[in-house]
């Protein structure tokens, strides 16, 4: 087995200054207030779907769709876009040893802080019940659109910080690779900054102006597929930061070693390159897009499933060599010598577990003609409350064991508290998506306040109760581990904090010559994906015609 | 860069599998017919009770022998709200929005069409076994969303009189 590698293992136990270290905390508080905020909303939907309507328990709510709104820009957009902003450039700085730029901090943190105003103003006073997919013709408040924008821009000031760190550190190391935590993070929201543009197009250049009245009319195809251009990346895009933990620092809190350095590089480049011209798999029911532009498109989503295989490998193998140097035998008993009794990495090793039901749920959304039997059922949110709603939710919140009291100095308070809640919240998870998935075959609709709807299928009646009793649970694990953290940061005691990031040694080190620093060129990578991108969406956009045919509708 | 060699079995036993799932894929499309809808033109919504064939929604019998559901959906409610056609035989659903995204989905069947204003959808579909079936709006289309719906009532036999659009029954 490999030494510990120089540029992986960073033994200098750099900290950030405490005036950035705190401008960090407080964007990953924003996270985790928009997590605890937006479950509220997600019990009352999984009820729903049981035969069983609490709005009536949140007077602040005008209506179902509002809360549902709520509930997806909170814990989608705002929980996922405000920890990334602030753990990817945190990692990025401890990797290299150096400071961020504090002008950059403070303008992200801004702008995060003024999107949230105006997207909570705009959907609290029921001026914007478009759900998080926000599709025109159904017109939200201009505070909305506005609002979403500058949650955008703050995660693209997040990604110029941690450029301009990566280049100073390039600067100065000539010819010396760059170190893999700060590569893979850079790498994550690199891909999510090329795809976030169509969004930004779509919002900025059409739906902005039409909810301002400066034009009449809108093409509901056309914002649709830009949302959809950015939508199929934007779920790697919230990922992918959890992937970063699962490869870089999950390692090091089992007692394990990242596998091959070269091997993650090439993992991050693939979803770098494959992520985005994947986005018409979410339109295979829509008109208007030629049968050959979704087979690519599905073709494309086939490739982007093989990252994430290798990444079952690497990971497993991972924790496979951490558990047999706590002293695990067998074929499988270094799963039971891994260290459960830690919080952050029993909840992330839930995460990873139900990952793979989310995967593969997820390939059958992706296969094409399939996808027909399940589009906008409830399999589609049983699939992705896997995905998102447990391989990022518990994984960040994983994460925030050790990254909270790390970032405050307070060691963690209820250790207990913490493992039953990513315990109740991933039981939680299953039941629920068992019953989302068979009622989704069944063909119950998502996006549905299913619990006063005008008709019924006996059909669905099993799966709602389970829908119900899951979610609830998953309400449970969320309260618990807010009141964790809330305790933390409250009455940690001093003194007993992690005071570093836990950074994985690599056992096949970085090479310095051949091939391999070519994977260090992001800015090269980043053209190959914007040429894969011309090719997958070009043919569509080259060929359609924009009719705008749509006013506004507030049918809320 | 070194790969072990199970790291290689491991990656090449899943792009196998990818493989496969894309091969049985291309066969269901190919081999069984069973196709996505496609690119199927444009109306103007605001035009619809003028521009063919949404002048006339409701279900005809082609001349090829298929037969035509035309449908409209519009906040909240299906035109017509009922759909009847017959068992074992080829039908065509044509289907647009007068204002916001709609869903277009028959419970127990893979006919599930999104609906968008000035988009026509259109996709086929032959029911094996008559009976009632449920037509649901499945895109969140405002407050009313959840009252959306209507039904499809298919028929013995080839040869069954043009539907009304009866009211749909609200429960």
């Amino acid at each position: 087995m490999a030494g510990p590698s120089p540029v992986v293992l960073d033994p200098s136990g750099y900290d950030l200054p405490d005036s950035q270290r705190r401008v960090l905390r407080w964007t990953m508080y924003i996270g985790y207030a928009a997590l605890i905020a937006g479950v509220f909303h997600g019990l009352a939907n999984a009820l729903s779907y049981a035969g069983i309507s609490i709005i009536g328990w949140f007077p602040a709510l005008s209506n179902y769709y509002q809360g549902l709104t709520a509930h997806g820009v909170a814990n989608v957009l705002i929980f996922t876009f405000s920890f990334s902003n602030a753990f990817l450039p945190l990692l990025t700085a401890r990797a290299l040893s150096r400071p961020l730029n504090s002008g950059l901090l403070w303008a992200s943190f801004l702008a995060l802080v003024a999107g949230n105003v105006l997207a909570v103003y705009a959907i609290a006073s029921n001026q914007a019940s478009v759900l998080y997919t926000s599709y025109a013709p159904l017109q939200a408040h201009w505070s909305y659109y506005l609002g979403l924008v500058l949650v955008v821009v703050s995660t693209w000031l997040a990604m110029l910080n941690m450029w301009a760190a990566m280049r100073g550190w390039r600067k100065e190391h000539a010819g010396e690779r760059t170190p893999l935590l700060a590569y893979i993070s850079v790498a994550s929201y690199l891909m999510w900054f090329l795809a976030s543009l169509p969004i930004a197009v779509a919002f900025l250049g059409f739906q902005l102006p039409w909810s301002l009245g400066l034009v009449d009319q809108i093409d509901p195809l056309l914002t649709r597929t830009l949302f959809w251009f950015t939508g199929h990346a934007i779920v790697y895009a919230w990922l992918l930061p959890a992937y970063v933990s699962w490869y870089a620092l999950i390692p090091r809190q089992v007692d394990g070693e990242l596998i091959s350095d070269s091997y993650t590089r090439i993992v991050f480049i693939l979803f770098l390159l494959l992520s985005i011209p994947t986005g018409f798999h979410h339109q295979y029911a829509d008109p208007g897009i030629s049968t050959g532009m979704k087979a690519l498109h599905g073709v494309l989503t086939f490739g982007v499933f093989f990252p994430s295989l290798a990444t079952a490998f690497s990971v497993m193998a991972s924790l496979e060599i951490g558990g047999r140097r706590r002293g695990g035998k067998g074929l499988l008993g270094w799963i039971r010598k891994l260290p459960w009794d830690d919080p952050s990495v029993t909840a992330q090793l839930l995460a990873m577990l139900t990952f793979v039901l989310g995967g593969a749920t997820g390939l059958v959304n992706a296969s094409y003609t399939m996808n027909q039997v399940i589009h906008n059922t409830t399999w589609v949110p049983g699939h992705f409350h896997m995905t998102v709603g447990t391989a990022v939710a518990l994984t960040l919140m994983g994460v925030g064991y050790w990254l909270v009291p790390y970032l405050t100095r307070r060691a963690l308070v209820g250790r207990r508290i913490a493992l039953a809640s990513s315990w109740i919240y991933a039981i939680g998870v299953l039941i629920f998506a068992r019953g989302m998935i068979s009622g989704g075959l069944e063909g119950m609709p998502r996006r549905t306040f299913m619990a006063e709807a005008s008709y019924y299928s006996e059909a669905w009646r099993l799966p709602g109760i389970l829908t119900g009793v899951g979610g609830t649970m998953m309400f449970v694990g969320v309260m618990l581990f807010f009141a964790v953290i809330g305790l933390t940061i409250l009455i940690g005691s001093r003194g007993h904090e992690p005071i570093d990031v836990p950074i994985s040694r690599t056992m096949t080190t970085p090479a310095r010559s051949g091939w391999e620093p070519a994977l260090d060129r992001l800015g090269w990578w980043a053209i190959a994906a914007v040429v894969l991108i011309v090719i997958a969406y070009g043919p569509f956009f080259l060929a359609y015609e924009i009719v705008p045919v749509s006013p506004g509708y507030r049918l809320f | 860069m070194k790969i072990h060699v199970w790291e290689r079995a491991f990656l090449a036993a899943g792009a196998t599998v990818l493989v496969a799932c894309g091969a049985a894929l291309i066969y269901v499309t190919v081999g069984m017919d069973i196709h996505l809808p496609g690119d199927h033109g444009r109306v103007d919504p605001a035009r619809l009770a003028e521009t063919p064939p949404f002048d006339a929604p409701g279900v005809r019998q082609l001349d090829d022998g298929r037969w035509e559901a035309v449908v409209i959906g519009r906040t909240w409610t299906f035109e017509p709200a009922e759909i009847r056609v017959p068992a074992g035989v080829e039908v065509v659903f044509t289907a647009t929005s007068a204002d916001v995204l709609h869903g277009f989905n028959i419970e127990g069947t893979r006919m599930n069409l999104m609906l968008i204003p000035g988009q026509i959808s259109q996709n086929t579909y032959t029911f094996d076994e008559p009976g009632e079936y449920l037509l649901i709006c499945h895109e969140y289309c405002g407050i009313g969303h959840h009252f959306m719906a209507g039904r499809v009532i298919v028929e013995e036999g080839p040869t069954v009189a043009t539907s009304e659009s009866p009211e749909m029954e609200v429960r």
